[in-house]
């Protein structure tokens, strides 16, 4: 087996392990570093963001402000602390990304322009008019080729994490082009592996958004937290669920059902208001908004497409020139994928999951409870999304936190001594053996797209936007079946070389364990929170039983442990969150 | 689904384990409005062959992964719909004038070496302090350079490319429309660093001004704008060169 060495290796090439990777090139020259990824790090799903990054810079705006959105629009599950900490970052990170070339777009008089969110009590979402996230990540990419101290394995998938000591000390990563084993050692791993939108079944996601990180460090012990909120974003496309950003709304797009009406202003959203108003109508919170759709739907007020039922966003207003510059890559999509030009025609829409807020408990520092692992990015839940994210809050917690990551992951390494590759060696001979035997087996009797198929069916089935415990029971259920059931997988292909099918089986195995991980934590949070509303008789907040971070341990084939820690509330006592005129009305909505 | 029809799917196979040259096997998948040539290869995977290897990820025409030849056309295969090819057949192989890997996937390698020679960063001579705030630029001043930064990667330009089919030192489309998008932006100050690579025989004269590149562009990056631009700046750079002490740019 091929071996590397390394100083800390990242797992991930999306914006979070790119900027921890430029971070210990920065803060620590002297160490190596070594980016693993299963795709070339510009294919990664960072790209695909649209619609910008949060970060403090107008007069009239203050990190008060965006601390206060964030706790509110999370439903107080946030770890207020780490809340902080974060709101005072974004914009320096903004400001960094800036001088790395980012095409952040302008005013007329050569300052950066931010849009409005939702949720978000003013403008303060940086943008590169609709393709952030693509702008972003090309900047990080290409600026991370100046350090020779970082070495990228590109197209390595990593399989495994090496234990050892009780510290992480590397991976075992499988060579996609020839299907060779390369044992990585390291004195610190970070994990920046993204979300795992691809357990379900209509989602926003890329293909390779299956979960892997939080797997891996899933069954070395190290617990995923609050995995039952998951983000249905309200406006994506019927069937595929290719995002359409929240920038739209953010630019004065409005949602309307199929009688014409804006229904929005009937789930305390409103007043109805023709310009952009924070907080209100259209820009209130991706929760609220995906609920009232699911209502909408219920009362029979939505418009039937060919690949299911929509409301229509429209855009129409905001005019040609507008559209150009702040929307180009809606209107792109739109033309290729539905045929019509958003100038002149509404864009269906409907929910579909897009964000996972929970992920690797790490605490604020991006440490985990293993020695030697640190966490950032979307596999990672460090405590500032709490029951439901805000959107840029996202690709403003990659840059954060993924320096973070990198800066602490650089300190540990530089204490711990070298890793002695004989007692690493037997770790990763036997996690290749585990990958080796799912190519060898001869007498599966399972089509691995058919376990997939019904995973992300009764993920979607039970995990919805609204939840009955009968429904996650199911989901539960059915769960447990197909780990069984993956077990006996016949893959078609038994060769080494690029063999995407058995990539495709490990992949799965880390998706069916962070989706039994989703499905029981919601199974158990008995309360409505946040992205977790239930319409059984826990369809209320309780914060008396449930002001709780939930906690999923790896019980190997069993059901995860679940338990609870406590939620760090430093500043901002528990209240209701209003949107619309009530939001108005108690100051809410400026955060007085 | 009403109008579910079918079509014939041929693919480049070519393993390198097992086989010693590339071959073409025929499927046949259902499709309908709103089948893309790539869902049409997910398919033939999930049901009729798991063996069928290819590249994809974002399916909404950002990631780049996923460019094939598409009845003789580089494509991206998300944005490339089975609709329009039918009632004719598809045939489907890897991007041109790249080593193949296995099936559809080719070797990338080249590409991503052609890319970091051009420098693909912002070059300063003094680095602001980041608590002085950004760089102010004018809308006018991005637009100057936001075009050529929309380049996905995808390697369509590359099979596109007559030039770099015959000789793959040609540095290329891509590469060289990310090196005019530092070189255009006002922050950037290593227009002196990246002219080498610009002037010489790999740089932007081995264009041969044939445009298919930015024809086949799927984000309207204008590749052959950008190489265009490149030869004015490396003309310019060569008379100054006598002009000036120091040489042409940057003065």
């Amino acid at each position: 087996m091929q071996v590397v060495s390394t100083d800390v290796a990242i797992i991930g090439g999306g914006g979070a392990g790119l900027r921890a990777a430029i971070a210990i090139a920065e803060s620590a020259p002297e160490l190596n570093v070594t980016l693993v990824s299963k795709v070339v790090p510009m294919r990664s799903h960072t790209v695909a963001a649209e619609g910008g990054s949060a970060g403090v810079t107008t007069e009239v705006d203050t990190l008060d402000m965006h601390f206060h959105d964030t706790v509110a629009g999370g439903d107080w599950l946030c770890d207020q602390d780490v809340v902080d900490y974060f709101v005072s970052r974004c914009t320096e990170e903004m400001i960094q990304l800036e001088h790395w070339g980012c095409p952040w777009s302008r005013q007329s008089d050569g300052h950066t322009s931010v849009r409005n969110f939702g949720g978000m009590s003013t403008a303060r979402t940086w943008f590169a008019a609709d393709k952030t996230g693509f702008h972003m990540l090309h900047t990080l990419f290409q600026t991370s080729m100046k350090y020779p101290a970082i070495s990228r394995l590109d197209e390595y998938f990593a399989c495994d994490l090496l234990v050892e000591d009780g510290r992480c000390q590397g991976l075992l990563a499988i060579e996609v082009a020839t299907g060779d084993f390369v044992r990585v050692e390291s004195r610190a791993v970070i994990m920046a592996t993204g979300g795992a939108g691809r357990v379900f079944r209509q989602n926003t996601n890329a293909g390779i958004l299956t979960g892997d990180g939080m797997g891996m460090a899933y069954r070395h012990g190290v617990s995923l937290r609050d995995m039952e909120f998951v983000q249905y974003h309200p406006t994506t496309l019927p069937g595929s669920g290719i995002l359409i950003t929240e920038g739209c709304r953010g630019e004065g797009g409005y949602l309307t059902n199929k009688d014409g009406n804006r229904y929005l202003q009937d789930y305390a959203l409103g007043p109805v208001v023709t310009e952009p108003t924070p907080k209100t109508m259209e820009l209130g919170p991706r929760d609220r908004l995906s609920q009232a759709f699911w209502h909408e739907q219920q009362k029979g007020r939505t418009i039937t497409t060919p690949l299911g039922p929509a409301v229509h966003l429209e855009l129409m207003h905001l005019g040609q020139r507008k559209l150009t510059e702040r929307l180009p890559f809606i209107m792109e999509l739109s033309k290729t994928f539905l045929g019509i030009d958003a100038a002149k025609q509404a864009i269906p829409v409907c929910p579909s999951v897009h964000y996972t807020m929970g992920g690797i408990a790490a605490d604020g520092t991006t440490a985990t409870a293993l020695p030697g692992l640190y966490a950032c990015g979307e596999c990672s839940s460090v405590g500032i999304h709490g029951a439901n994210r805000l959107g840029s809050n996202s690709l403003a917690e990659l840059a954060v936190f993924g320096k973070l990551a990198g800066e602490n992951a650089a300190a540990f390494a530089r204490e711990q001594s070298p890793t002695t590759s004989s007692s690493l060696q037997s770790a990763a001979d036997a996690a290749e053996a585990r990958a080796l035997a799912i190519l060898a087996r001869q007498d599966g009797s399972e089509r691995l797209a058919s376990v997939r198929d019904e995973m992300t069916q009764t993920m979607s089935d039970g995990i919805g936007i609204y939840r009955t415990a009968d429904g996650m029971q199911a989901t539960c259920d059915v769960l447990d079946g197909l780990v069984d059931r993956l077990a006996h997988v016949q893959l078609d292909d038994s060769n080494r070389a690029f063999n995407t099918e058995w990539l495709a089986a490990i992949e799965l195995g880390f998706s069916l364990d962070v989706a039994r991980a989703m499905a029981y934590s919601a199974l158990n949070r008995r309360e409505s929170r946040g992205a977790h509303v239930r319409l059984d008789e826990y369809d209320e907040r309780d914060d008396h039983q449930f002001l709780k971070h939930t906690l999923a341990t790896y019980e190997a084939d069993a059901p995860p442990r679940i338990a609870y820690s406590g939620v760090n509330i430093t500043r901002l006592p528990p209240a209701e969150r209003v949107y619309g005129a009530a939001a108005t009305a108690t100051g809410d909505a400026a955060n007085a | 689904m009403p109008d579910r029809r079918e079509i014939d799917i041929e693919v480049m196979r070519y393993n390198p384990e097992t086989d010693s040259e590339p071959y073409i096997q025929s499927f046949r998948v259902p499709f309908d409005e709103d089948t893309s040539v790539l869902m049409g290869l997910q398919y033939i995977k999930d049901h009729l062959d798991g063996s069928l290897t290819f590249r994809w990820s974002c399916r909404m025409a950002v990631c780049g992964s996923c460019g094939k030849m598409v009845n003789g056309v580089p494509k991206l295969s998300c944005k490339a719909f089975l609709r329009d090819y039918y009632p004719g057949k598809l045939r489907i192989e890897p991007l041109e004038h790249f080593p193949i890997v296995r099936d559809l996937a080719v070797d990338q390698t080249d590409f991503l070496e052609k890319l970091e020679a051009v420098k693909p960063w912002i070059i300063r001579k003094d680095e602001k302090p980041l608590s002085e705030g950004t760089y102010l630029q004018t809308p006018e001043e991005v637009s100057s350079y936001l075009q050529f930064s929309s380049c996905i990667n995808c390697l369509l330009c590359y099979s596109a490319c007559p030039q770099y089919g015959l000789d793959n030192s040609f540095t290329g489309p891509a590469a060289l429309s990310l090196l005019h998008r530092y070189n255009a932006d006002s922050r950037d100050e290593g227009k002196s660093e990246r002219m080498p690579l610009v002037n010489s025989e790999e740089g932007v004269w081995g264009c041969t001004l044939v445009g298919y590149c930015s024809e086949v562009c799927p984000k309207q990056v204008d590749p052959a704008a950008a190489v265009n631009r490149g030869k004015v700046n490396s003309t310019m750079d060569y008379f100054l060169r006598f002009l000036t002490p120091r040489g042409g740019v940057d003065s």
